[in-house]
């Protein structure tokens, strides 16, 4: 461990805990608490990864969870960002995008192609010839995309959790933590987030030497943890910020929810990079990023290095540096003159020379390209943003610790629709406008003074508060001032050889900026995609600002006049086992589900609910046509059942009942006789068909009402808004859950009914659509005539709690009879034959009732009912197609049309196929069909496109399906 | 996710309404003539801004009407269709 110092005060590390793992097949130990970064960089392992584009050699960047060039495999996982998640023992890591090892991989030869490969080369290059693209489609797919998909990848279930508080803070900085304080003193329940171990933001780690910073931090851990009301989570970020302050929380275990009254975002800045040639190498790192592997993991970034700044933060960043052990070589300040003079003293006594209005050059690589050598250093110009090489100079050494100034962590601001504004002072973005109930303290609010950001966190809070509603709590104003600002407005040293990168995700360079401009990409959206700045897996965090002041200087505009481009969810790659959450997709199941599958039934979801399609007998092998024609003949000649308990089943009570259905639907139901039921046609006001079902009348004051099984909750809805809008006095309940229903039908159905309940169920007495109420096997239940998939069947409506009784006794009782269970399938096929159109299946969203031979359905006479005024606009005018049942010639075995194949006359379309099926039992390919007007009548032939092109013919058929065979 | 106000079971996740639509009066249609029917029936317009709107407050079937402006997504009042007056 050579680059491991001893202990620092408040280390995330525990040296009790020793471990060891493999990194490219190499042992390194460890502690508990190390990063797979930390724990490589101080074992002396610089090279951590290879970037996307060149793959050139890359280490630590800003260790505060964007280092994108540093992303490891377990064999499990994939892209794992080594600067944040700690390592454990046993672990085998391995660097991804490299072929061959990180240290010699295959493809760093790309590095030195680069010249050849200019921003926007895979846009112009590969598309001509044309019959070369999928050649150069395949190697580019190849080359793109990080790591590799695990395939076994086991399955996670995670349920998403909910919460919620007066005041969420995002953030647990300084800022952060103290807001967190004032709000929870003033009885706010607060929950606090940071995405790191710890909290504590840069009082962790930004201490520039001074001991007490930690001390500071201790007591406001101390005071928060105590706080009865602040829930503080870590580990975990707030991933987007959506309506009406709901934030989720994404942490290892999944996603919290939090409902937040009020939200302050503490969020800080990301550090952003000086831009000079070969700022990628291994040991050139952030200046923060220095800071924290020394504080918090106790690690020499470099033995022997150079601090480069635009900004104040170097000199604090050099003093830590020290206080590590680290050898200071020179601190190269950008600007004119240092800021804070205090600082600059204690630097100067360290005995380091201070290089004002300097700049590094370029860094000299070590032979193996792997690490640093030397650093160039150079006046620097700040009107040109280049190096006045005439005072150059070459120091060597092992690292360069870097600082140029900030962008706000803005992301979730922006999401919230804050209006942001470039503030020349702090020379950031700052929010102009906060949304309602939305706050920002800290560094993203522009406040970088330590105990100024301690009371903007307060002022917040108190904003927060009053917000709230504490009109007495007192409104706090943080003034600051800077002689300069703490960041620098442009950074950048252009270099004739480029490798200054902007971008460490996608190895974008100074040139790559200018070369889009001039090809017209000089928006920065347009840039942006051009160039791909920003897009790679830190969505720019460490890249956007300088991009925007690239551009800015190249269109010779403000910053501000650039604008941002847009941040959405999620602010960090979160994975998608998160998102779904526990897998809960919620089944309705009938009373007999569990029949259903014990006894074949393939189980098929049908909206909410699970049906069986059909049913596999036991022993049998049965393809689903065959089992389906067997059901379907089993109805024709004995008897099948099915069970109906999706059907939308409503009570309708009240002394308005009829004339309420009356006004809801086409039909009359006022003078429907007690006892007997019609159908129940239900239109929208543009007097499309949107429902059919059947409507009985059980008393003066009483109907039950059903609905078809995909419309139920639909029907209920609008029958509830409509008896609001219209006033009447009548009471709904919906049994569709409380009430369960089975169809017994064919010609045996009587005679097995019969046994099982002393209703008389003969013609005379129950004739077609009467309901009637008796016991069925002991239970009460309602019985309805219903033809719909055969003349004779029994619709048995029983309550859910008895119905599984019932249905297995009437298929005991069915058994001798040849009684046999049938599914949806078959049901499709036995209405097909009884001729019964499906509403939205034979219907689209555009058909009327005449167009449908539903004319018969609709009491023009009545004053009103929902869609009568459209149709009586319609019934002026021709109808412009029809619905038809037809038939295919009599052993038609050729390919079978499918449902939407459409109707052709004279090369035209003329209609469409809805439904088409072979019936065995009648031994011919029947089905519906719209098809123009002057196609529909009887006898008359069309011709259907198959999907081969195939011309088949069907021919119109007006009577009963079952008459053909006489035909 | 936003939140909505139901007039009579209080501020509910928006995942528990479903939306009905624009609310508007509908001609008399009796004395409408069939092209002032067919413009009801068939047009909106979707202009942005104070909207009158059916939402359902599914787990109670609470039908109710929102104001809501559909430009900045703020619904400044919600009540229980003709009791405009009291909400």
């Amino acid at each position: 461990m050579t680059l491991r110092i001893a202990e620092k005060k408040g280390e995330w590390i525990n040296r009790d805990m020793p471990l060891t793992f493999t990194y490219e097949g190499q042992t390194v130990e460890a502690f508990e608490g190390d990063t797979m970064s930390s724990a490589l960089w101080a074992a002396g392992i610089k090279v951590l990864g290879r970037s996307f584009k060149y793959h050139r050699a890359r280490g630590v960047l800003s260790f505060a969870n964007h280092d994108v060039n540093a992303l490891m495999t377990d064999g499990v996982d994939t892209n794992i960002r080594a600067d944040v998640i700690p390592v454990s023992h046993g672990m085998e890591l391995f660097a991804v995008n490299t072929e061959g090892g990180v240290v010699k991989d295959k493809n760093r030869f790309i590095d030195r192609l680069s010249p050849f490969l200019p921003v926007g080369f895979y846009y112009k290059t590969f598309f001509k010839p044309r019959m070369m693209f999928p050649f150069w489609e395949n190697k580019i797919r190849k080359a793109a995309g990080l790591g590799k998909v695990n395939f076994d990848y086991p399955r996670q279930l995670r349920p998403k959790r909910n919460a919620h508080c007066d005041v969420l803070i995002i953030g647990a900085g300084p800022s952060g933590l103290s807001a967190a304080l004032t709000a929870a003193n003033h009885g706010k329940q607060v929950i606090l987030v940071d995405e790191n171990r710890y909290a504590g933001g840069s009082l962790g780690y930004d201490h520039a030497a001074d001991s007490s910073t930690s001390d500071k931090l201790e007591t406001l851990l101390k005071q928060v943890s105590e706080h009865s009301n602040i829930r503080l989570i870590c580990d975990a970020y707030a991933g987007g910020y959506y309506g009406d302050h709901l934030v989720p929380v994404v942490g290892k275990e999944g996603i919290t929810k939090v409902r937040a009254r009020s939200v302050i975002v503490a969020t800080g800045a990301f550090e952003q990079p000086p831009v000079f040639r070969n700022n990628d190498l291994p040991g050139v790192m952030l200046g923060s990023a220095a800071q924290r592997l020394v504080h918090r993991y106790a690690v020499k970034p470099f033995h022997r290095g150079v601090v480069v700044t635009g900004n104040d933060h170097g000199y604090r960043t050099a003093l830590d540096l020290i206080a590590g052990g680290v050898e200071v070589l020179a601190l190269v300040d950008m600007r004119q003159q240092s800021g804070d003079e205090q600082l600059a003293a204690a630097v100067a006594s360290k005995g380091i020379t201070i290089h004002l209005a300097s700049c590094i050059y370029e860094v000299i690589p070590s032979s193996d390209k792997l690490g640093v050598a030397e650093v160039v250093l150079a006046g620097y110009d700040e009107q040109t943003a280049s190096a006045r090489l005439e005072h150059s100079s070459r120091i060597a050494c092992d690292g360069v610790a870097m600082s140029a100034g900030w962008a706000p962590a803005a992301a979730l601001l922006y999401q919230a629709g804050t209006k942001m504004r470039y503030d020349y002072a702090v020379e950031q973005f700052v929010p102009a406008q906060l949304p309602e109930g939305v706050f920002a303290a800290g560094k993203v609010n522009g406040v970088y003074d330590l105990a100024l950001r301690l009371r903007d966190g307060q002022r917040a809070a108190a904003d927060a508060v009053r917000y709230l509603g504490g009109q007495d709590v007192e409104q706090i104003e943080v003034t600051q001032s800077f002689q300069l600002a703490p960041s620098h407005a442009y950074p950048i040293v252009h270099h004739p050889d480029g490798k200054n990168f902007v971008d460490f995700d996608e190895d974008i360079q100074v040139k790559d900026f200018i070369n889009a401009a001039k090809e017209g990409f000089d928006n920065i959206e347009l840039m942006k995609r051009f160039t791909t700045v920003g897009m790679g897996p830190s969505q720019g965090k460490h890249s956007n600002m300088n991009a925007i002041r690239i551009l800015a200087r190249i269109r010779q505009l403000p910053v501000e006049q650039i604008g941002t481009t847009t941040a959405r969810p999620f602010f960090h790659p979160t994975p998608l086992a998160h998102l779904g959450g526990r897998g809960f997709h919620p089944h309705r199941l009938t009373a007999m589900h569990e029949w259903h599958v014990n006894h074949g039934g393939v189980m098929m979801e049908a909206g909410a609910w699970m049906r069986p399609a059909w049913y596999q007998p036991q022993g049998a092998k049965l393809t689903a046509q065959q089992a389906v024609q067997q059901e379907a003949m089993a109805v024709r000649n004995a008897a099948g059942m099915i069970d109906g308990s999706t059907l939308g089943k409503i009570e309708v009570f009240g002394q308005d009942a009829g004339a309420f259905l009356e006004r809801f639907y086409t039909g009359k139901f006022a003078d429907l006789q007690f006892g007997s039921s019609r159908v129940a046609l239900l239109l929208d006001e543009a007097g499309v068909m949107v429902d059919d079902g059947v409507a009985a009348r059980l008393a003066e004051d009483k109907f039950y009402v059903s609905t078809n099984s995909s419309n139920a909750a639909t029907v209920y809805r609008e029958m509830q808004r409509n008896l609001q809008l219209w006033g009447m006095s009548v009471t709904l309940v919906n049994l569709t859950g409380a009430m369960a229903a089975m169809t017994l039908a064919g010609p045996a159905s009587g005679s097995i009914l019969t046994e099982l309940t002393e209703l008389d169920l003969f013609e005379e007495a129950f004739p077609q659509g009467a309901i009637r109420t008796a016991e069925v096997a002991g239970v009460q239940a309602r019985i309805m005539r219903v033809a719909f998939v055969a003349d004779l069947a029994f619709e048995i409506h029983v309550p859910s709690s008895s119905a599984l009784h019932v249905w297995q006794k009437i298929m005991k009782t069915g058994q001798p009879f040849g009684l046999r269970p049938f599914g949806t399938d078959a049901q499709r096929l036995l209405r097909l034959e009884m001729g019964h159109h499906l509403i939205s299946h034979d219907t689209d969203g555009l058909t009327n009732p005449f167009e449908a031979h539903a004319g018969g359905l609709l009491a023009m006479d009545k004053a009103f009912f929902t869609g009568q005024r459209s149709l009586q606009i319609l019934a002026a005018k021709p109808v412009k197609k029809q619905l038809v049942k037809f038939v295919l010639d009599p052993g038609f075995s050729a390919e079978l049309p499918k449902e939407c194949n459409l109707v052709i006359n004279a090369g035209q379309i003329t209609g469409r196929v809805t439904s088409i099926a072979y019936s065995e039992y009648l031994n011919r390919v029947i089905g519906m069909a719209f098809v123009a007007p002057d196609q529909a009548a009887n006898g008359q032939q069309f011709d259907i496109r198959t999907d081969d092109g195939l011309l088949v013919k069907a021919r119109v058929v007006q009577g009963s399906f079952f008459k053909l065979s006489a035909q | 996710m936003k939140l909505l106000q139901c007039p009579v079971n209080g501020t509910r996740p928006i995942s528990e309404f479903t939306y009905g639509g624009e609310y508007r009066e509908a001609p008399d249609p009796q004395t409408s003539s069939d092209k002032i029917w067919a413009d009801y029936v068939h047009n909106r317009h979707g202009s942005p801004g104070l909207k009158k709107e059916w939402w359902y407050h599914g787990p109670s079937g609470t039908w109710f009407i929102a104001e809501r402006n559909t430009l900045t997504d703020n619904v400044s009042r919600t009540y229980l269709f003709g009791q405009e007056k009291d909400a």
